[in-house]
């Protein structure tokens, strides 16, 4: 299953979406890539019990290796398309967007055999989520010294979903200069777009049902690299665990 | 966090702290050609001065229009104010404009507090009488996290008129939240009844206190606020509890000055200290607007949480 990675192009089915959506409408609006990463900071340790009893319930769809593998090649297709990485800046959005940037640009430099600036582009006062939660706090934003202006920016990502993240980000960079273009790379597009966007590097495509929940972990914030495809937001939900992403992300929330 | 921000005493150590690494965040934007965020689009901040100001009421503009809230200043002066109209009759028809966040600044304590029950929106308190100045508790934390690196385990002596002060209560509730150590020194006319229910320790003698402090706040002597004699003369009272050159030598070499506007300067504290580079009395007005709109985000940024507390 794995080995389809490159090829696999199922994942274009984002017009079946909103057929069960208003029933479970947090979820659609936010997509949960983004409440773990909270959680992962303020969870107590009940919280993580839970967190880990619903990721029983889970299943690994990529390895350490292969996330190594897909960033790798990633990282070839970037030199590729953008002739050799010249004035590329690579911009992650927190929370798991900027470690696989840094390692993009880690990888970009032992082929290319100069540094890559690598930064992160916090985006939550650009979200158009804002007002369906409780504030949260702010992701951190810092600009290569080089600045982004006729440069190629490339937004990393961990997982693509509606695509409202990559929307955000787009207007962030605005405020912050003008590239010469602005790319997309995400480590897993698991589809159900909301917004005519599309990453142009893709690690790995994952077709999901809007019911699944994709959680990407790696070593720098979570001490381990994997990808989940977790257990439906129901089931966790009726058994009342707050371990699915955006149960344990509003709990965490909660005391702030 | 609350839906109004109304004490200092409110505000839980997490939520301060959250207030304080927001306010970090939104710091670093404040440096770019872009200063803007969209945030707050569509959103409506009233800032209701009953008492005069420039820096807060500054600030607190400044810091809504970062975040594009739309912006209405209001001032006693010249509203139906001076027509005999009162707090509540304002404050409904504030609420009929549809304002979002109403910062109010008022010479009555408790002014920020009867305003909460009647309008829907948050209320913050901009300083009322001699009770509370919140947000500038929270600008002078975070001045010091800046300066220094660590609330926690932090010896802050504040200085000066306590009892007439808002901004040393606020502070004293606010820093002993975030876990540092704060003395008063002041003459004993100048300190509150109730201060020994404080969390904070007092002192009276201002050179014994100043080689343990990392950080001193002096505060300014609030002569439109007394109506009674508290000390025999502004000299006297400069000379004892003054923070000249000399004292400021008994500093140790890492603390800093601060002073929360607007001074007196020759009174609480001498010129040349005022201008030193251990005053961090200019930072602490850049460092207003950040909190401030960290603040604003926060109170008005998300969902207003149902039943909230309040």
């Amino acid at each position: 299953m794995h080995a389809a990675d490159r090829t696999d192009a199922s994942t274009d089915a984002p017009t079946r979406a909103p057929t069960n959506a208003p029933t479970r409408a947090p979820q659609r609006d936010a997509p949960p890539r983004d409440p773990p990463q909270r959680a992962a900071a303020q969870q107590s340790p009940a919280q993580r019990d839970a967190a880990r009893r619903a990721e029983s319930e889970t299943r690994a769809v990529l390895e350490p290796d292969e996330i190594r593998r897909a960033l790798t090649r990633v990282a070839h297709e970037i030199l590729e398309r953008t002739n050799g990485g010249d004035d590329v800046v690579l911009l992650g959005i927190p929370t798991r967007g900027v470690p696989l940037a840094r390692r993009l640009a880690e990888r970009l430099e032992q082929v290319e055999g100069r540094p890559l600036p690598a930064g992160s582009l916090d985006v939550t006062m650009y979200r158009d989520d804002l007002r369906l939660r409780p504030a949260r706090a702010l992701g951190h934003t810092e600009v290569p010294a080089e600045g982004i202006d006729d440069k190629i920016v490339v937004l990393v990502d961990d997982v693509l979903y509606s695509g409202r993240t990559v929307r955000a980000a787009l207007d962030a960079l605005g405020d912050l200069g003008r590239p010469r273009a602005v790319q997309l790379a995400v480590l897993v597009d698991r589809g159900h777009r909301e917004l005519p966007i599309r990453a142009d590097y893709v690690g790995k495509n994952l077709p999901t049902s809007q019911r699944e929940t994709v959680r990407v972990l790696l070593t720098e914030v979570d001490g381990q690299d994997a990808v989940l495809l977790g257990a439906t937001a129901d089931a966790a939900g009726a058994a009342g665990t707050p371990g699915t992403p955006d149960a344990a992300g509003a709990a965490g929330r909660e005391g702030s | 966090m609350n839906r109004h921000l109304i004490s200092a005493g409110d505000l839980s150590q997490d939520d301060a702290l959250l207030i304080l690494d927001t306010a970090e965040e939104l710091a670093s934007t404040a440096e770019r050609p872009m200063k803007k965020l969209p945030t707050l689009r569509g959103r409506t901040v009233v800032n209701l001065f009953y008492e005069d100001s420039t820096r807060t009421r500054i600030s607190f503009e400044a810091a809504a229009k970062r975040l594009s809230a739309d912006v209405i200043n209001f001032s006693a002066k010249g509203s139906s104010v001076a027509k005999g109209e009162s707090l509540k009759d304002t404050a409904l028809t504030l609420e009929a404009m549809g304002a979002d966040a109403v910062v109010i600044r008022h010479s009555a304590s408790g002014a920020p507090h009867r305003l909460a029950g009647w309008v829907q929106g948050s209320v913050v308190n901009a300083g009322d009488g001699a009770h509370e100045h919140p947000t500038q508790a929270l600008l002078d934390a975070f001045t010091m996290r800046r300066r220094l690196g660590r609330l926690d385990g932090l010896r802050v002596t504040i200085v000066g008129d306590v009892l007439h002060s808002r901004v040393a209560r606020s502070n004293v509730l606010l820093l002993s939240t975030l876990g540092a150590d704060v003395t008063l020194v002041a003459p004993p006319t100048l300190l509150p009844v109730a201060v020994g229910t404080w969390p904070c320790s007092v002192a009276y003698d201002l050179d014994a206190a100043l080689p343990k402090a990392d950080v001193v706040m002096m505060l300014r002597v609030q002569q439109e606020r007394m109506n009674a004699a508290y000390f025999p003369s502004v000299r006297e009272y400069s000379r004892r509890y003054g923070l000249d050159v000399a004292r400021m030598g008994l500093l140790p070499d890492h603390s800093i000055v601060m002073h929360p506007g607007p001074m007196n300067r020759g009174v609480e504290i001498a010129a040349e200290v005022a201008d030193s580079a251990r005053s961090t009395i200019v930072e602490q007005v850049a460092n207003g607007v950040s909190v401030r709109m960290a603040v604003l985000y926060l109170l008005l940024g998300g969902a207003s949480e149902t039943g909230g507390q309040r």
